[in-house]
């Protein structure tokens, strides 16, 4: 590729953050001093533009080290992965965790979102334009911004601190204190069970870095047994469980699954969806930091299960500690034979590779998460064509949820109730705030009471964001997959007691969908826009209704992924109960 | 699996050979299906959704340009569902971006009853205004769609030299070069196959846009003569556009197979040599 | 190319095929279009491989560059066709019954062992190796070169060089593998079809060909020589012994075009007559006796040219001539009449039809296909033939109608303009993606690219001359001295300057250069001088 480099070059920092990801360079033309055979031969072609898929890692890198990302490593970035700057800087100007403006080495990234604003974030806002000034300024340490849900909402209110040189990214339960010195984190996760524990078993009783303790409580027995009985049978089990899937589309696994196996390409590949971005949900970030053997085994398995010899996690870029759960549970898993060459001997060769999203709930979406891990901007594709035929570098694949993948797990080690438990993420106004698992059928009425709701709240917003307001009636109906359960989404339950400004969560719902719209197709670029600044004339006093439904429909009908598809969702539903403007 | 597709049309039974787009089967029906982000020569972006129709049997609309043709697939081009989805469309569209040098685009508002003025004035995704930073061809974000053409011109559909992206995201996307450095600072090599192939006139050549600034731009007036390119012994078909007398503008057809629409530098701007001629400079 | 003088392929097949070896070509500046239907090669899979001193920006997207040392193309060839040999890859039916003189090329080519050519080229062998495996391997493979290889003292020998290693393999002769030499000219494929070469007549016949050339003779009313005449190098030589007096010249700027300029000037200058036909007052016209202002063939006339893929196309005019310019067939119809023949006031088509009804190859194409089709490749023998997408088809028929191919065996002869210690640097010349030629055209817009001639050298040669960018710079040859600021180009090694052709007002490369020409092409060697390079003070 005919790369033309930025005039600025690379500090020696930022050549080291970019060689902690690729090596050194071996080359005078890849950046590295020109030897004499240089000059009279050079390798490059396919072979280096394959390598495309390490940007984002390489950009993460910079973001870690240096605190930013210059022209002048941009233009290092060019030479070692022979990427064009401009697609270097397009990618980098995607997401929300990386800066293409010179930085201070700390970033605050303070969650305003729906749940943390009702949890005191907008005191803390205040007080951190006092002391470190505007929302993006520098006190020349710091920065801050505002940020959608970190998924810490049993932690409200939250923040996500990149602290750029020590590479530490941590999240807090912000205040004021941890805010000014160093943060650490002591968050204490929250969890309760309705029935049997399934999927929280583990939770609080085996070590989540302790392999054996993993295998003691169950653990990889369901990857024995897969290895056994041979893909078909695990497949069919898979089918016959009726497990749907747990991200919120609700696709039926085996059936995903025998998809992918059923194609005769020669390579397929599994992911697993780690990008848990709904608002108001954490189930996937708890199952990664409390059992995160149970994701590996269930990606091993799904593997396995597809014919797929490589699986990749995407996991959220503001989830450090799931990250390095997964890391840690990655090399211990490898170190004992149940991931390699020849999984637990068996001749099944399976390897996991973890990459890191960068901010962008988009990438949840799937084809956004390919483009992401292959290094291009998070835009979705068209569908069809679909994963299981053309996925992740085009190769058939199969994409499972976090929660879907444990649930697996369980189903093939035939625990009781595998296929009928369901993580919720209860959240708000409520005593203790937190992960709930419960068997279907369980009502909302009935999770936010194990979760100590004192107050009969003013309004639950049921699935996440892209979910919708419940009406009264809707609390007593037991949730499943088919109506009159209304669509579980991400399991989010976020309750909003008496004296919440129900105005302020609706429009910050879409300027959430305004703020996270890829900008790619008309409907949701233009749709997410308009309909926010409908919504403030609305809740000012103005007729909008009807104009608020026709943008509604144009996203649902014509936009081209489920972001744009169910933008609309909260804020027609909340207009439809009186939760906002028009109605008072 | 057939090579032919019978695929039912607003109730017309119209046969495609397999592969064939939604598009495709509609054209050959002779129905209409408005366009703007496809062009023949390019990847279909999906990004405008005005070729937006219903498909039985699926829950969202699907785009005609992309979206291959099935065997016994029922399409309906002209619903209440489509007619809405491209009247709004086209409204946000002319409400957040000047379409005065897209008047393919004005036809369509006016046929779909399309009423920016509903969304008040300001607000939409943030735009800039015109960029003159060479002599060759300008920028005017301000009628720019993000259809995506010239990044996919500049990228991989033709150029390959990937000298603009789209930065950003949601509102604030808009096509850039790394840190919005000028074109003459950038990878541009000012073949001018992004002005090509843009919808919207925010890609112009300099000559156009300096004729429109002073009125005496008429393209009613003006021929366009097919000819082949004298630089190089590629064979690069041009169509030469004069008006009064002399070259003002040179494009290449799209529907030759030795450029599909594409140039050099060269080939596009270099012919002031003719004109210097009549000017007697 | 075995008789017909053309590249055998389809801009198509390039997009297709499965290698492409691009050979002294820098095509991504200096044929861009043509370039993108290799692009969409390379996306559709194809594996790149480019040979040339400079790690150009089209080398820049092969999966292997072989750097070779200017002028060493025939020792890397001959090395790559030993080592398929050696290998055992040859496509022993194909040599068997399409081609002759295997076993004398075998024997040639015995000496070039992959470490002897790995001295001659600078290119390590294992690189050379894997271009020979990767080349007779590959199922298609086009082998495309231009000017890099035909700017040599022994240009024809290098075509042949390469022509050998798609005998050897097979790669001719078949949709995706051919010989794709690409014209740098828009035209030049169309002079040859025309006859403007001195051993041809129109449609690639023999001059020495009785039958016909009596077939011109009758069409033509006149005697036409059975002898070849002179090539430009040749007329160069005719006008310096005194025995060329008088020079008709049409759209050529030999002034500023021929290598060694200097002697160019003098030879010119020397005339008894010298006209010239252009659409400019060129370097060259302001030499003339007399100059006709021409129209420009792209936009003011009307007629055909010829692409490199063989793809005969119309021009048009598309505004008139200015001034008292005139297209060039009313030039040569006026010019006929003083000279005493009237040959009427043939329209451009009337001229294209007299020429397909003795051109056997372009007899097919009307006006009227031509405009329909966009264009038609020869041969094309009548109005229901759709053209060649590839030539030599014939070979791979069994047995082959026609003559065999036959190897030329061929040595390595390195460039004739020695490195010395006064002249220790090889310079290379080529052509910027913005420019043309002597730039009579092409600098006359504005390009955000034009850098005006510069030297370009390596970081490590600039370093040790005590040169930084932008710093002025006297080249000096053998033969000349000129002056340009230095650039920097990491894409050069340390020993290689380069050096564009576009700029002669301000820098006349080819003051610098050396007319030392093939004897078989009349090409000389632009591409190989041996300069000193000081900081002009």
């Amino acid at each position: 590729m005919d790369i033309r480099l930025p005039a600025a070059v690379a500090t020696d920092d930022e050549r080291r953050a970019v060689d902690r990801i690729l090596g050194p360079p071996t080359t005078g033309w890849e950046g590295g001093e020109r030897r004499r055979v240089d000059g009279h031969v050079a390798t490059g072609g396919h072979a280096a533009r394959a390598r495309r898929h390490l940007l984002l890692p390489v950009l993460h890198a910079l973001q870690d080290d240096i605190g930013w990302i210059s022209d002048g490593a941009v233009g290092y970035v060019c030479e070692r992965l022979v990427v064009p700057a401009a697609e270097v800087y397009g990618v980098a100007t995607f997401y929300g965790l990386l800066s293409v403006a010179e930085a201070p080495p700390v970033a605050i990234h303070l969650c305003d979102d729906i749940v943390c604003r009702t949890a005191g974030a907008k005191e803390l806002f205040t007080a951190l334009a006092d002391t470190v000034g505007p929302e993006g300024s520098s006190d020349g340490s710091r920065t801050w911004h505002r940020s959608n849900c970190l998924g810490q909402c049993d932690a409200a209110p939250a923040a996500f601190v990149q602290a750029a040189g020590e590479g530490r990214r941590t999240v807090i339960r912000a205040d004021l204190d941890r805010l000014a010195a160093a943060p650490t984190d002591d968050r204490e996760p929250a969890y309760a069970v309705i029935g049997d524990p399934v999927l929280t078993a583990r939770f609080g009783a085996a070590d989540p870095g302790d392999l054996d303790a993993y295998r003691a409580s169950g653990g990889y027995v369901a990857l024995r047994r897969a290895l056994e009985i041979g893909p078909d049978a695990v497949v069919a089990i898979v089918e016959a469980s009726g497990l749907r899937g747990r991200g919120g589309a609700a696709f039926p696994t085996g059936r995903k699954w025998r998809a992918v196996a059923d194609t005769e390409a020669a390579e397929r590949l599994v992911v697993c969806n780690a990008d848990e971005s709904e608002p108001g949900t954490f189930k996937d970030r708890m199952l990664m930091e409390r059992d995160p053997f149970a994701v590996v085994e269930g990606l091993t398995i799904a593997g396995h299960a597809t014919g797929a010899t490589k699986g990749f996690i995407y996991v959220r870029g503001e989830y450090p500690d799931a990250e390095n759960r997964l890391v840690a549970a990655i090399e211990e898993a490898e170190a004992a034979g149940l991931l390699g060459d020849d999984v637990l001997g068996s001749g099944f060769p399976f390897h996991i590779e973890l990459r890191r999203g960068a901010g962008a709930y988009i990438c949840g979406e799937e084809t956004a998460l390919f483009e992401s891990i292959e290094g291009f901007r998070g835009e979705p594709r068209a569908k069809p064509p679909y994963p299981t035929t053309d996925g992740l570098f085009g190769r058939p694949t199969a994409v499972n949820n976090v929660e879907t993948l444990a649930a697996a797990v369980a189903i093939v080690a035939e625990v009781p109730g595998a296929a009928n438990t369901k993580l919720f993420c209860v959240s708000g106004h409520v005593e203790a705030p937190g992960v709930v698992e419960a068997p279907f059928g369980v009502t909302v009425r009935e999770l936010l009471t194990v979760a100590g709701s004192a107050r009969p709240p003013q309004a639950v917003l049921f699935g996440g964001a892209a979910g919708r307001f419940l009406a009264p009636a809707e609390l007593d109906v037991p949730l499943g997959y088919e109506p009159p359960s209304p669509p579980l989404g991400s399991g989010a339950v976020v309750a909003f007691g008496p004296g919440v400004d129900m105005d302020d969560v609706v429009q910050r719902i879409a300027e959430f969908f305004r703020d996270e719209s890829c900008g790619q197709c008309v409907p949701c670029r233009e749709g997410t826009v308009r309909q926010d600044e409908a919504l403030r004339r609305l809740v000012a006093g103005s007729d909008e209704r009807g104009l608020i439904d026709e943008i509604a429909r144009v996203m649902r009908d014509a936009s081209i992924c489920g972001l744009g598809q169910t933008a609309a969702e909260a804020v027609t539903s909340a207009i439809a109960l009186g939760l906002v403007g028009g109605a008072r | 699996m057939t090579d032919r597709h019978t695929v039912q049309i607003d109730g017309v039974a119209v046969v495609v050979e397999a592969g064939a787009t939604i598009l495709d089967a509609c054209r050959a029906g002779g129905v209409d299906v408005p366009t703007l982000c496809y062009l023949e020569t390019l990847t279909p972006a999906n990004a405008c959704r005005l070729c937006s129709v219903e498909v039985e049997g699926s829950r969202t609309l699907v785009p005609a340009c992309s979206r291959i043709a099935e065997d016994g697939m029922v399409v309906h081009t002209g619903s209440d569902r489509v007619r809405h989805a491209r009247r709004m469309i086209l409204e946000f569209l002319g409400a957040a971006v000047d379409l005065t040098t897209a008047p393919e685009l004005l036809e369509a508002m006016a046929a779909y009853g399309a009423d920016p003025s509903r969304y008040g004035a300001g607000g939409g995704s943030p735009r800039s205004s015109a960029v003159v930073d060479n002599d060759l061809y300008v920028r005017d974000l301000d009628k720019c769609v993000l259809c995506y053409r010239c990044v996919e011109a500049c990228g991989d559909d033709a150029q390959h030299t990937y000298a603009i992206t789209i930065a950003d995201r949601g509102a604030g996307a808009r096509v850039a070069t790394e840190f919005d450095v000028a074109l003459p600072d950038s990878a541009c090599v000012f073949c001018g196959n992004c002005v090509a192939v843009c919808p919207t006139g925010a890609l112009m050549v300099r000559t156009e846009f300096d004729m429109r600034a002073a009125g005496t731009w008429h393209e009613d007036v003006q021929t366009v003569t097919r000819t082949v390119c004298g630089y190089c012994g590629v064979g690069c078909n041009l169509d030469v556009h004069v008006q009064d007398g002399a070259i003002v503008k040179v494009t290449s057809p799209f529907d030759h197979d030795v450029t599909s629409g594409n140039l050099c530098i060269k080939g596009r701007f270099g012919w002031t040599h003719v004109r210097a001629g009549v000017d007697g400079s | 190319m075995f008789g017909a003088g053309g590249g055998t392929s389809s801009y198509e097949e390039i997009e297709h095929t499965d290698l492409i070896v691009l050979w002294g070509s820098n095509a991504r500046a200096a044929h861009p279009i043509f370039f993108h239907h290799l692009l969409k090669g390379i996306d559709n899979g194809a594996r790149m491989i480019a040979i040339d001193p400079r790690r150009t920006e089209s080398a820049a997207w092969a999966d292997l560059w072989l750097g070779l040392d200017v002028g060493t193309d025939i020792a890397l060839a001959n090395a790559v066709g030993r080592e398929i040999i050696a290998a055992g890859l040859t496509n022993d039916d194909f040599i068997a019954r399409a081609t002759t003189g295997f076993d004398a090329y075998a024997e040639a080519v015995e000496p070039y062992t992959l470490e002897h050519a790995a001295e001659l080229t600078g290119v390590p062998a294992e690189a050379i190796r894997e271009l020979a495996h990767a080349y007779a391997k590959a199922p298609t493979a086009q082998l495309c070169w231009t000017l890099g290889i035909t700017e040599h003292h022994n240009a024809s020998d290098n075509v042949f060089a390469l022509i050998d290693l798609a005998l050897l393999t097979g790669h001719v002769g078949r949709y995706g593998s051919g010989l794709v030499p690409i014209r740098g000219q828009n035209n030049v494929q169309g002079g040859g079809d025309m006859g403007a070469l001195p051993n041809k007549l129109p449609g690639f016949q023999d001059v020495a060909d009785d039958d016909a050339r009596r077939r011109f003779e009758e069409a033509w009313g006149c005697t036409v020589p059975a002898e070849p005449g002179w090539h430009l190098s040749q007329m160069f030589e005719a006008m310096e012994r005194g025995d060329l007096r008088a020079l008709y010249v049409i759209g050529e700027n030999p002034a500023q075009s021929e290598a060694d300029g200097t002697r160019a000037r003098r030879a010119l200058e020397g005339l008894d007559h010298l006209v010239v036909q252009d659409i400019f007052l060129t370097a060259t016209a302001e030499l003339a006796d007399v100059v006709l202002p021409a129209g420009a063939a792209w936009a003011e006339s009307e007629g055909t040219v010829t692409s490199s893929e063989r793809r005969v196309q119309r021009v048009r005019r598309a505004v008139p001539p200015p001034g008292n310019a005139r297209d060039d067939t009313d030039i040569i119809v006026d010019l006929a009449r003083r000279l005493g023949h009237d040959w009427g006031h043939p329209s451009a088509e009337e001229v294209w039809d007299e020429l397909r009804s003795l051109s056997p190859i372009h007899a097919g194409m009307s006006y009227r296909r031509l405009e329909e089709l966009g264009g038609l490749r020869w041969p094309c023998r009548d109005e229901d033939d759709p053209g060649a997408l590839f030539l030599h088809g014939r070979l791979w028929e069994d047995p082959p109608r026609g003559p065999k191919a036959p190897f030329t065996p061929v040595e390595h002869d390195p460039p004739k303009d020695e490195l010395t210690d006064d002249f220790p640097i090889r310079l290379t010349t080529g052509r910027h993606l913005d420019s043309y030629n002597t730039g009579v055209q092409s600098g006359r817009y504005r390009s955000p690219r034009r850098t005006g001639g510069t030297i370009d050298l390596s970081p490590e040669d600039a370093a040790s001359l005590g040169l930084a960018a932008g710093d002025r710079a006297r080249i000096t040859s053998r033969r000349g001295s000129v002056v340009a600021p230095v650039r920097i180009d990491r894409s050069l090694r340390p020993g290689l300057a380069f050096m564009a052709f576009h700029y002669p007002e301000d820098v006349d490369t080819n003051r610098l250069t050396l007319d030392e020409w093939d004897p078989k092409s009349g090409t000389a060697e632009f591409k190989a001088t041996a300069v000193r390079i000081e900081k002009e003070a």
